[in-house]
C-alpha cells in the first residue's frame, strides 16, 4: 500500500549482472567453478534474472572465455531467466548451443564509444543485432536490448537524449523485449536521467525500459530512485557492486543489489528477493576474489552483526 | 587519531574559499568525552574568519556556551534526540533533562543576540531503540523550534533510513515545523544518503549538512561509513540545476588536502573518480 500510495511501482525486477558485467570488470580471472557456485548462489535469492555469461571472443574478454562451461555448468531454477551476452551471430550460435534460453545485445547512444568498444558505428552494430534478433525470433528465444553511455560517454561527454531515444526505438523495433538503459561512467544525476527517459519515454512502453546505473559518481541510489518514480520498474545491480569503471582507475562501477534491495524494501516495494542471501552471495565473492565488498549495506551489516 | 591544530584550521580556511556558507568549526565538550575538540578555543581564535560565512560550534550546555562565546562564536548549535535510550547512552540523561538544560543555553543565547541551531538525532532509527516514531521527531523538533532554535537539522544517525521512512518523518516534522527551518544530516552508512536527501529536497527541504571527502565514520557500525560527501552531494545538486554557490573543484582539493594530512582515503566518489567530463 505505501508504494502505491507515492505513485511507486508495486513490484521491481532486479536483473543481477554481477556473474557478467561484474566479473567482467574485475581484474582476477575467476575459476569457472566459483563462477558457477555464485550463480547457484544467486538462484536462491529470489533474484528473477541472472546475466550468466558473455559469448564473446575469449581474445577481447579472456574472463568470459569459459561461457559454455559456466552456461553448461550452473542450476537452472524454475523462475529465473539466465541470459548471455551475444555480440555477433555467431556468439548466438554458441550460446544457444550450450543451452542459452535468453540473449543480450549491447548498443551505445555514443558513435566514439561504439567505435572504441566494438570497433564499428552505432549503424553497423545494430546491423549485426537485427540477425540476432532475426535468429532469436525464429528460435522464440526472447532478446533484452542495452544501451550503453544514457547518461554521458567518457569519449564525448555529453549524450543527448534524442540520441539515446533513437538508438532504444531502433533495438526495441527490432524485438527486443526490453531495453535497459545504462549510465556506463555513473556520471549521471537524478537531473539528466529525468531528461533522458522523458525522451525515451516517447519512443518506448514504460513497462519495456530498465535502468543500469553506475555508482562511479555516487549517484546511482538516487538515480535509480528518480527511475522508479516516473515509473520504471526493472532494476540492474551487481552483487557485491563487483565491478569497477575500466575508465576511471580506481574508482567503482555497478551499483550494489544489496543496497539497491535496502531501498526499495524501505519504500515497500517488492522484488521477491532476500537480502540477508544475497549479502551471503556477496560475502562468498569477495571472499573468493579477496577483495572488500562495494556494498555498504554489506559493510555495515556484517560489521554491527545485525541486519535493519 | 587527533588531528592537530594547524592542520583543522587550514581544513576550515579552505572550505571557507569554496563557497560554502556555514562551516561547523568545534565543540565545546569536556576533552575528557571527547578528545579530538580539545583545542576547540585556540581553533575558533585561529581560523580566518570570512564576512558571510558562519561558524556554528555545539555547545551541549551553558559552560560550554560561555566558554565558546568567550572564545569568539556568533553561532551555537545544541544536539537533541529522539530515542531515550540513545539519549541516556550518550549524555546519560532523559529527552526531557537534556531540553532543560538546552533551555539555559538558550536564555543566554537569546541575551547574547546569538543564533541556536537545534539537531535532533535518530530519526529514522536507533542503535538501541531500533525504530522511531515519527511523532516521536515532531514532538521533539517541535519544543526544539520552539525554544528558539532557528533550524532543526534531523539526524539520521545510523544511516539506516530510506527514502521510505525519510518521507514519513518528513511528513510529521512538517506538521510542526515550518519547512523553511528545517535541514536534513544524512548518513551513508547504508549508502541511501543522496536518495534520502532527494526525497527530502522533493518535500521542499532546502537545507542539507554533509562532510568534505565523507569524514567521519560510524560509531555503531565499525568500518562502515559515516556522513555523506559533500563532493557527492555537490555533484547532484549541480546535475539537478539546484544553486549551492559551492566550487566543486575546489572541494575537491580540500578533501585531497585533509585525506592527506589524516593519510586516509577519501570516501567521496566524485574525488574517487578520476574520469573528467
Amino acid at each position: 500500500q505505501e508504494s502505491q500510495a507515492s505513485g511507486l511501482p508495486e513490484y521491481i525486477k532486479i536483473v543481477e549482472v554481477g556473474p557478467r558485467d561484474g566479473l567482467q570488470n574485475e581484474k582476477v580471472i575467476v575459476p569457472t567453478d566459483i563462477k558457477i557456485e555464485l550463480i547457484n548462489r544467486l538462484s536462491k535469492t529470489g533474484l528473477p534474472a541472472i546475466e550468466v555469461t558473455s559469448f564473446v571472443s575469449s581474445k577481447w574478454v579472456p574472463q568470459m572465455a569459459d561461457h559454455k562451461e559456466v552456461m553448461k555448468g550452473i542450476e537452472r531454477h524454475p523462475g529465473v531467466q539466465y541470459p548471455v551476452l551475444t555480440p555477433n551471430l555467431q556468439g548466438f550460435h554458441s550460446a544457444i548451443a550450450a543451452g542459452a534460453t535468453e540473449v543480450s545485445v549491447f548498443g551505445a547512444a555514443s558513435e566514439s564509444f561504439s567505435k572504441m568498444n566494438i570497433n564499428c558505428s552505432i549503424e553497423e552494430s545494430i546491423e549485426k543485432f537485427e540477425e540476432v534478433a532475426k535468429s532469436a525470433r525464429n528460435m522464440n528465444i526472447p532478446v533484452r536490448g542495452y544501451v550503453s553511455c544514457a547518461l554521458g560517454c567518457p569519449y564525448e561527454g555529453n549524450i543527448i537524449p534524442a540520441k539515446v531515444a533513437e538508438v532504444s526505438k531502433r533495438l526495441y523495433s527490432m524485438g527486443c523485449y526490453e531495453i535497459s538503459l545504462g549510465d556506463t561512467i555513473g556520471v549521471g544525476t537524478p537531473g539528466s536521467m529525468k531528461r533522458m527517459l522523458e525522451a525515451v519515454m516517447k519512443e518506448i512502453p514504460l513497462s519495456a525500459l530498465a535502468v543500469h546505473c553506475h555508482d562511479t559518481y555516487g549517484q546511482a541510489l538516487a538515480n535509480i530512485l528518480t527511475a522508479i518514480q516516473m515509473g520504471v520498474a526493472v532494476v540492474d545491480s551487481s552483487v557485491a557492486g563487483l565491478g569497477g569503471c575500466p575508465y576511471a582507475k580506481g574508482a567503482t562501477g555497478n551499483v550494489a543489489t544489496e543496497d539497491v534491495i535496502y531501498m526499495l524494501n524501505g519504500l515497500g516495494i517488492n522484488t521477491g528477493v532476500n537480502l540477508y542471501t544475497v549479502m551471503e552471495a556477496g560475502n562468498f565473492i569477495c571472499t573468493a576474489l579477496n577483495k572488500k565488498t562495494n556494498s555498504k549495506v554489506a559493510q555495515a551489516s556484517f560489521n554491527t552483526g545485525t541486519i535493519n | 587519531n587527533v588531528v592537530p591544530t594547524s592542520v583543522k584550521i587550514n581544513l576550515i580556511n579552505m572550505l571557507a574559499e569554496t563557497g560554502l556558507q556555514v562551516i561547523e568549526a568545534t565543540s565545546f565538550v569536556s576533552p575528557k568525552w571527547v578528545p579530538q575538540m580539545a583545542d576547540h578555543t585556540e581553533v575558533m581564535q585561529g581560523i580566518n574568519k570570512l564576512p558571510g560565512i558562519s561558524y556554528p560550534v555545539l555547545t551541549p550546555n551553558l559552560k560550554g556556551f560561555q566558554a565558546a562565546v568567550a572564545a569568539g562564536a556568533k553561532e551555537v548549535s545544541i544536539f537533541g534526540a529522539a530515542s531515550e535510550l540513545f539519549t541516556k547512552k550518550n549524555i546519560n540523561c532523559s529527552i526531557e533533562e537534556s531540553l532543560e538544560r538546552f533551555d539555559e543555553v538558550m536564555t543566554a543565547a537569546k541575551a547574547a543576540s546569538i543564533p541556536v541551531r537545534g539537531y535532533v538525532s535518530c530519526v529514522l532509527g536507533c542503535p538501541y531503540e531500533g525504530k522511531i516514531s515519527a511523532a516521536k521527531v515532531a514532538e521533539v523538533s517541535k519544543k526544539m523550534y520552539s525554544m528558539g532554535c532557528y533550524e532543526i537539522s534531523l539526524g539520521d544517525t545510523i544511516g539506516i533510513g530510506t527514502p521510505g521512512s525519510m518521507k514519513e518523518m518528513l511528513t510529521a516534522v512538517m506538521k510542526e515545523v515550518p519547512v523553511g527551518a528545517l535541514a536534513v544530516h544524512c548518513h551513508d552508512t547504508y549508502g541511501q544518503a543522496l536518495a534520502n536527501i532527494l526525497i527530502a529536497l522533493q518535500m521542499g527541504v532546502s537545507v542539507v549538512d554533509a562532510s568534505v571527502a565523507g569524514l567521519g565514520g560510524c560509531p555503531y557500525a565499525q568500518g562502515a561509513s559515516g556522513n555523506v560527501a559533500t563532493e557527492d552531494l555537490v555533484y547532484m545538486l549541480n546535475g539537478l540545476g539546484i544553486h549551492t554557490g559551492v566550487d566543486l573543484q575546489k572541494l575537491m582539493d580540500t578533501g585531497t588536502y585533509i585525506c592527506n594530512a589524516l593519510n586516509r582515503r577519501t570516501n567521496s566518489k566524485v574525488s574517487q573518480a578520476s574520469c573528467r567530463l
